[in-house]
């Protein structure tokens, strides 16, 4: 069984190192990005984020002021119990949402869309998004907390077989177009994709591929990953680079997700997690221990599974 | 190398025009004094509401920062100010005309700017410049500069989010001169250079099988 206590407290936790410790592999790879960044504007907007990197890690407070949207990510060991059940953890994190919003502080940003009520905490009708997860086996509980930015970067589009692969590209450019100019996506961006499923699913896909994935990761599916690939090149070539200053620092990296879809569909949609890529894992065992991590390992084979039944259980 | 190409200046928060009219676009700003923040909270209860503004502008501060900042008020009224950033400004301009008659701002800050029509519509008749955040964000560096928080106004009204918040500040920036005296855009003659790159990516691509209503495919188009 594994203690309300502990996972309240580890939420609180997760809340801080997400606001404010940029993970490791998107830290690595900007700074690789950086080294090979030649234009000078974007070279300078560059060099002050990794400075802004380190001023938030060592004052303890948040790499940005606009600390996105708080949501959270649970899987389930298929052995794990949990102290109160799915209600009690659902209580936990919304309280661990509110306590660290206060505490660190993070800007409370949710509000009803058309009252505009702010409680102040980032709890509100659906806020923090909880979604769920099983894995076979283990007695633990992985909770990651991502905060995503929630207003520019992300588009929906429903294409078809015969747009093909240039459809996925040209739709990709003109994300990257739209909200790259500026630098409204706060890019350079780890950029997901989500092929296929239907509309809600499409976007969950995407969403996760952006935000569940670490920079370097590539798609099991060797097809898949060529064009993960192929879209980070190209993403890279159109001019643009952080704030849409001429450059070339525009994907940090590209995962794609795909799921199936309907027979006349090729649905797809794009996400940017950006600047401040803010997402920390906890596993949490019932003796009491915790393992914090910054890769959430949500995909695995037994998400990714395409038979009827799971036909690596034991 | 790339940082000592871009002019580095300090400028104060009531700037005179002398100073506003020597900023060149790309120019590198910190900025000391007090800046205060408003967005559209502040903007309809003030422009459209005729709510009379809670401080003295342009006295108190000529800086006007489109931010919510990472902040929190603590029971015995105490507050925790941590990070930040701006928010993006091009929902803004409807109010900017009004908002500069009253409030006597000459500094917007803020995120990605606005069209250089806006600039030269409401800006340069009012003297003002656009200065944005660098990133974004830089969240972490923009909190180092605040000396301190000396009030904040309307929290209760429009939430800690939309509240004004009037903070003193020092060596506050990084900020990129955006828009100059004249009303030029840094961002529009970004968005030139990229274009033709842009188009050339576009190569092998083609429009989607299904059309929605209101899209361009003039690559030089802003959306915003």
């Amino acid at each position: 069984m594994i203690s309300l206590d502990l996972i309240e407290s580890t939420a609180n936790e997760l809340m801080r190192k997400a606001a404010v410790e940029i993970p490791c592999d998107y830290l690595t790879a900007l700074q690789q990005l950086t080294a090979e960044e030649e234009a000078s504007l974007s070279c300078f907007v560059l060099e002050t984020m990794l400075e802004n990197y380190e001023a938030a890690e060592t004052d303890g407070r948040p790499m940005c002021g606009d600390t996105g949207c708080p949501r959270w990510y649970v899987k389930f060991g298929n052995e794990s119990r949990v102290e109160g059940g799915g209600v009690g953890l659902e209580a936990a994190l919304r309280r661990a949402t509110a306590q660290a919003t206060h505490d660190i502080p993070l800007r409370p940003n949710r509000v009803h869309p058309l009252s505009r009520a702010d409680h102040n905490n980032n709890v509100g009708i659906g806020a923090p998004e909880i979604e769920y997860g099983f894995e076979p086996d283990g007695e633990w509980i992985d909770i990651t907390t991502v905060h995503k930015g929630g207003l520019f970067g992300t588009d929906y589009r429903m294409l078809f077989p015969s747009d093909g692969i240039a459809g996925i590209r040209r739709f990709f450019l003109d994300s990257l177009a739209a909200f790259g100019k500026r630098g409204l996506a706060c890019q350079p961006a780890i950029i997901g994709i989500g092929l296929g499923g239907s509309k809600d699913a499409c976007m969950v896909l995407g969403k996760r591929a952006a935000c569940l994935r670490t920079v370097g990761d590539q798609n099991p599916d060797p097809k898949i990953a060529e064009l993960e690939e192929e879209l980070k090149e190209l993403g890279n070539s159109i001019g643009m680079g952080p704030m849409g200053f001429v450059g070339k620092s525009m994907v940090v990296d590209c995962h794609i997700e795909v799921g199936y879809c309907h027979t006349g569909g090729m649905q797809m949609s794009i996400h940017a997690f950006c600047l401040s890529s803010r997402r920390a894992t906890a596993r949490l065992y019932p003796d009491g221990r915790t393992e914090y991590r910054t890769d959430p390992q949500w995909f695995t084979p037994y998400q990714r599974r395409e038979t009827v039944e799971w036909l690596n259980s034991p | 190398m790339a940082k000592q190409s871009l002019r580095k200046i300090r400028l104060s928060t009531n700037p005179t025009e002398d100073e506003l009219r020597a900023l060149k676009l790309g120019d590198v700003v910190y900025l000391h004094g007090s800046v205060y923040t408003a967005r559209e909270g502040v903007y309809i209860r003030v422009v459209e509401d005729k709510h009379p503004l809670p401080l003295e502008l342009p006295k108190e501060s000529a800086a006007n920062f489109h931010c919510s900042p990472a902040a929190s008020i603590n029971d015995d009224g105490s507050i925790n100010m941590g990070a930040v950033t701006a928010t993006a400004s091009f929902r803004f301009s409807k109010w900017l005309d009004d908002w500069f008659k009253v409030s006597g701002a000459k500094l917007i800050l803020g995120k990605g700017g606005m069209t250089s029509n806006d600039y030269r519509r409401d800006f340069v008749p009012n003297g003002a410049i656009y200065l944005t955040t660098v990133g974004y964000g830089t969240g972490a560096l923009l909190g180092r500069g605040v000396q301190r928080v000396r009030d904040v106004y309307w929290s209760d009204d429009l939430g800690l989010a939309q509240a004004i918040w009037l903070i003193d500040v020092e060596e506050f920036g990084p900020f990129i001169v955006e828009s100059d005296f004249e009303g030029n855009s840094l961002f529009e003659r970004e968005n030139a250079r990229v274009a033709e790159t842009l188009t050339r990516a576009y190569e092998g691509t083609r429009p989607a099988v299904l059309k929605r209503f209101g899209e361009t495919d003039d690559r030089t188009d802003e959306l915003i």
